[in-house]
């Protein structure tokens, strides 16, 4: 110690010798095992691109080969062939309903539960049962949530709710179906959040404490601004779960072919406590399993589906993108 | 120990590459590649007290006012004691530094002078800290905050304009009502005392995460400013920036001492030596030694800080 401070400098090693060799490192040096372990794991990483292009290239192809603009814009109806059948265009509107209820109710909630664990989570135990509350909320199948709702819906407090009659009350609605969705999109939503709260460093924080300003100023105007693409993210990824889901809509929507909206109720809430379908089922029924078995129609439909979760996937790089461009801070 | 494990990989060096992981921790003195080789000469050369190089840039101050009374505090966190019962005076008109090896308390006994600390919930603190003769335990942390602002290691605007940037300090607590006009004058003030105003003057609707590094940090040092503080504190503002940035910093620092009292911390003892007044040496969370700058590295009292300002440890 004593003595490397007198001594003077040594030439400094040779440059050449302290190359880092890791960036034109190939693999030949490599031991066998981990040699077979990179070719498997490319052989996985190509298999999955393989199965992803398959499915969107074959819905694509029979999509375009059957899908007819007129099926977007009439309803099914009962016919004995194909041409007298009708479209699926309650189903479209069907999903877009339950989309955008579902998303209007997780949103707020996922994004606000998110920031409580995040930026407060006190007390200590009560943040944990909720993270894990979450956590189990996202492992129920659908269908259970599906079952758990027809109970909820079928009580008579919450018979405003759905079709009610003498006293019975039916259970089965958007409104019914919307809410038991925005469960299936809530753990998504708090996650994404909660990774870009968390991404956001300390000092950041601090930053704007620093300046007098109270935990919920700095959350509102630096910490949720700062988490735009991870809220969207979370946004889009639940969105795509709702508009996918099967389960809660045969069980919670009714699973018609139609609208059948309550009579009597003003505009919008008729529809909207009625029942009615969706993509998915549409696409469930018109497959050779389902009670309509014309499955140029469900690749049609589905083809509609794919190109929705497309262009959510598309619109989140974009928001991606945008917030790349504007920069972030260091650690 | 350093001499050992630079002796050990140069050895490998000389059979084969170094492999870039051997190396642990903050490469050897010995390494540095010196541009000047008579620089090395003149580094190497026993220093009585320090070092004399480095320029004073400060000149002796106009006045000093007592702002701020660090009274016999004491800061733990959990079992450890990060500061040991230190008493210090902040003084308007001066710039403090505190210096000390990393661990030894000096960003802790900061960020306790506008009760930030408080944010660690494992932390306590016991003592008194003044501002003005008021105990800050009595004051509203966001009050306190106001007065005595800060400005991090890390330059790190918000995510949004430069303008914004401002006015989101002059605003109320979150609110967007006050309108841009109404805000202006206050917000160009408070470039213009950061000395950022001449270079963002037409971008001001440019997102901040967009400036460079340096002009980030003064950005940071404006928004600190827009609140009208009576004290200004800095933790270790330069360290993110370079040589040019770090120098306009500096200059500022100095600039402001009269307006605000400026605490900086830094590990950087020539930045110490080139901006400050007085300087507080503290090691392993003690005070080791206060004293004006030029006593200090010049003829220090102690045999700690003797050592550490020559580069015996740290």
């Amino acid at each position: 110690m004593g003595s490397s401070l007198t001594t003077p400098p040594p030439a400094p090693p040779p440059q050449a010798k302290r190359e880092p060799t890791a960036a034109v490192e190939g693999s030949a040096t490599w031991r066998p095992s981990d040699r077979i372990g990179l070719v498997v794991c490319w052989a996985l990483g190509l298999l999955f691109c393989a199965i992803a292009i398959a499915v969107v290239l074959y819905l694509l192809v029979q999509g375009i080969k059957y899908l007819r603009p007129e099926m977007l814009t009439t309803p099914a109806s009962a016919g004995y062939t194909q041409a007298e059948s009708g479209g699926f265009s309650d189903a479209l509107v069907g999903t877009l309903i339950v989309a955008t209820m579902g998303i209007a109710i997780a949103l707020p909630v996922g994004v606000a539960t998110a920031v409580w664990l995040v930026e407060y989570g006190r007390p200590t135990a009560l943040a944990r049962i909720t993270e894990s509350t979450i956590e189990a909320i996202a492992g129920i199948p659908s269908i259970v949530l599906a079952l758990f709702g027809t109970v909820i819906f079928s009580s008579t407090a919450l018979g405003f709710l759905s079709r009610s009659s003498e006293g019975v009350v039916f259970g089965r609605s958007f409104f019914a179906a919307s809410a038991m969705l925005s469960l299936v999109a809530l753990p998504l939503i708090v996650g994404s959040v909660r990774e870009g709260l968390s991404s956001i460093p300390r000092h950041v924080r601090e930053a704007s404490y620093a300046v007098g300003k109270t935990k919920a100023a700095t959350a509102r105007r630096i910490l949720l601004p700062s988490s735009k693409p991870q809220i969207a993210t979370g946004a889009m990824l639940g969105l795509g779960r709702i508009i996918g889901d099967t389960a809660i809509i045969v069980v919670l929507l009714g699973a018609t072919q139609n609208f059948a909206p309550v009579e009597g109720a003003p505009f919008p809430l008729n529809y909207l406590r009625g029942a009615g379908t969706t993509l998915t089922n549409f696409v469930y029924e018109a497959s050779p399993t389902g009670n309509l078995n014309q499955p140029e129609k469900a690749y049609a439909a589905a083809f509609v589906l794919l190109l929705m979760v497309l262009a959510l996937n598309a619109a989140v790089d974009v928001v991606h993108r945008r917030a790349r461009k504007a920069g972030t801070w260091s650690h | 120990m350093e001499s050992l494990t630079s002796d050990v990989s140069e050895l490998r060096g000389a059979i084969a590459p170094v492999s870039s992981d051997t190396p642990q921790g903050p490469p050897p003195i010995r390494r540095l590649q010196l541009e000047d080789p008579a620089a090395a000469r003149e580094a190497t050369a026993p220093v009585v007290g320090g070092f004399t190089t480095a320029r004073r840039s400060i000149g002796a101050p106009q006045f000093s006012i007592r702002r701020m009374e660090i009274d016999d505090v004491s800061v733990h966190y959990g079992e450890k004691e990060a500061v040991k019962s230190v008493s210090l005076p902040v003084r308007q008109g001066e710039v403090l530094a505190l210096i000390g090896p990393s661990g030894c308390g000096k960003t802790t006994l900061l960020r306790s002078l506008n009760r930030l600390t408080e944010l660690t919930s494992t932390a306590r603190l016991s003592g008194r800290i003044l501002l003005d003769d008021v105990d800050t335990k009595s004051i509203e942390p966001t009050l306190l905050r106001r007065r005595v602002t800060m400005v991090f290691q890390q330059p790190n605007p918000f995510p949004m304009s430069v303008f914004d940037n401002i006015a989101y300090v002059l605003r109320e607590q979150g609110s967007r009502r006050a309108r841009k006009k109404t805000l202006e004058p206050a917000v160009h003030s408070a470039l213009e005392r950061a000395g950022l105003f001449e270079e963002v003057k037409d971008n001001l609707d440019h997102p901040a995460l967009k400036l460079s590094g340096g002009q980030q940090q003064r950005l940071c040092i404006a928004r600190a400013l827009a609140a009208e503080p009576e004290v200004l504190l800095l933790d270790e503002p330069c360290s993110a920036l370079d040589p040019q940035s770090t120098q306009v910093i500096e200059d500022l620092i100095v600039k402001l001492r009269d307006d605000v009292a400026v605490v900086i911390v830094t590990h950087n003892l020539q930045q110490a030596y080139r901006v400050a007044d007085h300087v507080a040496f503290m090691y392993l969370g003690d005070l080791v030694e206060y004293a004006s700058a030029t006593a200090l590295f010049g003829s220090p009292r102690e045999q700690r800080t003797k050592e550490y300002v020559s580069g015996a440890f740290g």
